[in-house]
């Protein structure tokens, strides 16, 4: 098995890569004892602080942690600067394809996308066709999901263009590093990261409803304390100064969208939901959602509110759509995509379909309208059984499937039961899109706490490292 | 701030000291219970403790009889008993969630703390040697959660509800306290003076911690009639009604003053607030005490009703 990247120690046997000098150094001089006591003493400030997550449905007194590794993932300014060009890329392209499709649907007219895959597709919201939101954006806030399997070798696994979560872990995690260790912030120059609840709220002011004549009032909607991600809802919108509210905090009166506050009725602006889009209204969508508001969705086509991420943003992080990244990226920007996909069969088409059943030991086959991990298929490190039993599935619906070569992930030191050992991870960085992109320097990284182990997701034990940019 | 978090954070100020209070009624209770006693028994005194507490009804729905072991548990720890402590600090725990955002760490730790420790707690485990301690512990959690709040909320929406939700509770326990046991300090008992009435007496100062304070002001015995002036006029007692309602109409006041508007509530808390300042223990009695606590609390609950209304705490 061929030894993967390491983002510490390279391919072994050049010494320690450049990013990593200072902290290698200062990693020499620790004892694993001290390290394991300095991890014990992170869970306990994030339990203290509640930065905990429910599991659906119940509330009771122990709620669980995301594990936090203590040893930083690093990456030099150029590194970076290299990353961030694509991103921006990546995030104007999606967002002129989304408007596109939403309009005229050149894209499909030009024979570059099958229309079905679009039109047909759950995530297209037919209600959004010609909407013209502020600016013409339909996803201001994106995770990019990237990994690394060489020195200059990065691709992205994933876009996620609808409800992103994990900001106010990548913000907790450099307060709790700098809390615990600020002799390491001595020796390391590290970009900051605490700027990004402050962009959040520039870039939604930037996308009020034109002709307002006064700052705009902004609202989170977050579904409440019963989902899992309820601890970032309340961050965000303490961090930025904005009210949460629930569904049942919002009515559209008047012809706006209104909070209920002590002192009646408030407008509302720019709501940043983190509601999906079906739960959304339900005079439009799902009839039984009490998540959202009757009537927004009326509003926001008259331009009298604006919802963030945009409802029918979805469409460009399916992951049917992601075979045509690239495709996407040529045909509105001219130029070809800097950050790569990961090369992608799609099993709709017949060829594809072929090649992947020939070869699935080789490769990760994934649904195309699944999460967290799950209903995926790791060849390699399949048994003959679950092969043959996924075969079945795929021949049964291939529609539902894509499959891409397993990418030998990068891995960094991570502090596990033994001492320091290289784990697999990922980076997920945070772009924001409104009056410009905004991307904060890192982002949350994943990492597959098993060794050996792909799947950094934290429904399935995945933990969340640190991520520095070193400043030049 | 949304009507909603009002209403949260209101109520959660009552459920901390609707807690304590509770707690407090028990150790009178169980203290009585100890004692020995002529005539009735001495679980009779649960009675009290439950009328006191507003939870007689749905004790006598669960139990036929009185006895100290399943009052306790149902003042402590029944879930289908609204205000049982369990169910006051999960309640307020609830709250404190729902609006993270409002409280400061220290209060958040405070009441997240207090409940992960209850939770654990089985009924099983208060042995009659164990329940003085775990009383003293419910006091002290909420004396904390208190002390964080008033060391380090910031003076404005959230403090205000916090205290009108507080006063507000503490104002109904004192009245209740006293009215459920109105008849041991009517002026005739006085004659009587047996050493049983001293006991009651002093139970109902236990019940709102005054019975050390009452000789600092008074320098006597007990006298009924100075324990209802006490406890309803003394403002420098802070378990009085007057006391309450001075910290009430504080609230209140800074209320209008941010909303820029009084409403209805306000007109009712100045007229309680001037009916306790008039100080005069004898006119009570004349109109009868029970008729004078029995609508100083439905005036108190009006009072609540009209907050919520004024601060839209339904929507």
């Amino acid at each position: 098995m061929r030894r993967a990247f390491d983002e510490m120690n390279g391919l072994g046997g050049e010494g320690v890569r450049s990013p990593y000098y200072a902290f290698a150094e200062w990693l020499g001089t620790q004892k694993l004892d001290a390290l394991k006591h300095k991890s014990v003493e992170a869970e306990t400030l994030f339990r203290r602080t509640g930065i905990t997550f429910s599991v659906y449905g119940s509330e009771d007194a122990s709620e669980r942690l995301i594990p936090f590794d203590i040893i930083p993932r690093i990456l030099s300014a150029s590194e970076w600067r290299r990353l961030t060009v694509g991103i921006e890329q990546r995030v104007r392209a999606l967002n002129a394809f989304m408007y596109d499709i939403y309009h005229r649907q050149e894209i499909i007219k030009a024979g570059r996308i099958p229309e079905e895959l679009v039109i047909s597709n759950d995530a297209f919201i037919p209600e959004m066709v010609g909407a013209e939101p502020p600016l013409s954006i339909y996803s201001h806030v994106i995770g990019i999901d990237i990994v690394r399997t060489s020195e200059n070798d990065f691709f992205v696994l994933e876009d996620n263009t609808r409800t992103p979560s994990g900001v106010s872990y990548m913000l907790e995690n450099r307060e709790t590093m700098m809390h615990m260790f600020p002799d390491l912030f001595a020796k390391n120059r590290v970009t900051p990261v605490e700027n990004y609840p402050e962009n959040l709220l520039k870039t939604l002011e930037s996308v009020a409803p034109r002709g307002l004549d006064r700052e705009p009032t902004i609202a989170l909607l977050t579904p409440g304390p019963f989902n899992s991600a309820y601890y970032e809802h309340s961050f965000l919108a303490d961090q930025m100064g904005v009210e949460l509210v629930e569904g049942q905090d919002l009515v559209v009166l008047d012809g706006v969208l209104q909070m209920k506050t002590i002192l009646g009725p408030t407008q509302v602006d720019v709501l940043y939901r983190r509601i999906d889009d079906e739960f959304l209204d339900p005079l439009e969508f799902r009839p039984d959602s009490v998540l959202g508001v009757p009537g927004i969705f009326d509003l926001y086509r008259a331009g009298r509110v604006t919802i963030v991420n945009a409802p029918g943003a979805g469409i460009a992080d399916d992951k049917a759509i992601y075979s045509y990244i690239p495709e996407i990226i040529q045909f509105y920007t001219g130029r070809a995509p800097i950050l790569q996909n990961v090369p992608t069969y799609n099993c709709r088409k017949a060829d594809d379909l072929a090649y992947v059943l020939e070869h699935l030991p080789e490769l990760v086959v994934k649904e195309v309208h699944g999460s967290g991990g799950y209903g995926m298929l790791v060849g390699p490190a399949a048994s003959k059984d679950e092969i043959d039993t996924f075969r079945k599935k795929l021949q049964a619906h291939p529609n539902n499937y894509i499959a891409q070569p397993t990418l030998a992930l990068s891995t960094c030191p991570t502090l596990v039961e033994a001492g320091v050992a290289p784990r697999h991870l990922d980076l997920r960085p945070f772009a924001l899109f409104g009056d410009q992109v905004r991307i904060t320097p890192g982002g949350l990284t994943r990492v597959a706490l098993r060794q050996g182990s792909l799947v950094v997701n934290s429904s399935q034990g995945g933990g969340t490292k640190d991520t520095w940019v070193l400043q030049d | 701030m949304l009507g909603r978090t009002a209403n949260d954070l209101y109520w959660l100020a009552r459920y901390v000291e609707r807690a304590e209070n509770i707690a407090r009624l028990i150790e009178v209770g169980y203290r009585i219970a100890l004692l020995p006693r002529e005539g009735e028994g001495y679980n009779e005194e649960w009675r009290y403790t439950l009328a006191s507490a507003g939870c007689a009804d749905g004790y006598f729905a669960k139990h036929a009889n009185l006895n100290t072991r399943d009052v306790i548990n149902y003042l402590l720890f029944d879930c289908s008993n609204r205000s049982s402590v369990q169910s006051c600090l999960k309640a307020a725990r609830h709250n404190g969630r729902a609006q993270r955002i409002a409280l400061t760490r220290d209060m958040w730790e405070a009441l997240n703390d207090a409940w992960i420790e209850f939770s654990n707690i089985k009924p099983a485990d208060v042995t009659a040697n164990e329940l003085p301690r775990m009383l003293d512990w419910i006091r002290s959690r909420s004396a904390l959660y208190r002390g964080a709040m008033l060391n380090t909320i910031l003076r404005d929406s959230t403090y205000f509800f916090s205290q009108i939700g507080t006063f507000l509770e503490r104002a109904d326990n004192t009245a209740r306290i006293l009215d459920v046991k109105y008849y041991v300090l009517l002026p005739e008992v006085e004659m009587v003076g047996s050493g049983v009435d001293n006991v009651q007496w002093g139970a109902i100062l236990r019940s709102v911690s005054a019975h050390r304070s009452y000789r600092w002001v008074y320098k006597q015995n007990y006298r009924p009639w100075r324990i209802a002036e006490y406890l309803i006029f003394h403002k420098a007692m802070p378990r009085s009604l007057g006391a309450c309602y001075d910290q009430i109409m504080t609230s209140l006041n800074g209320l209008g003053q941010i909303c820029g508007a009084r409403h209805a509530c306000h007109e009712t808390a100045l007229e309680t607030t001037r009916i306790l300042s008039q100080d005069d223990v004898d006119a009570v009695f004349q109109s009868g005490l029970h008729e004078f606590l029995q609508d100083f609390i439905a005036r108190n609950n009006r009072l609540g009703c009209e907050v919520a209304e004024a601060y839209h705490f339904n929507g």
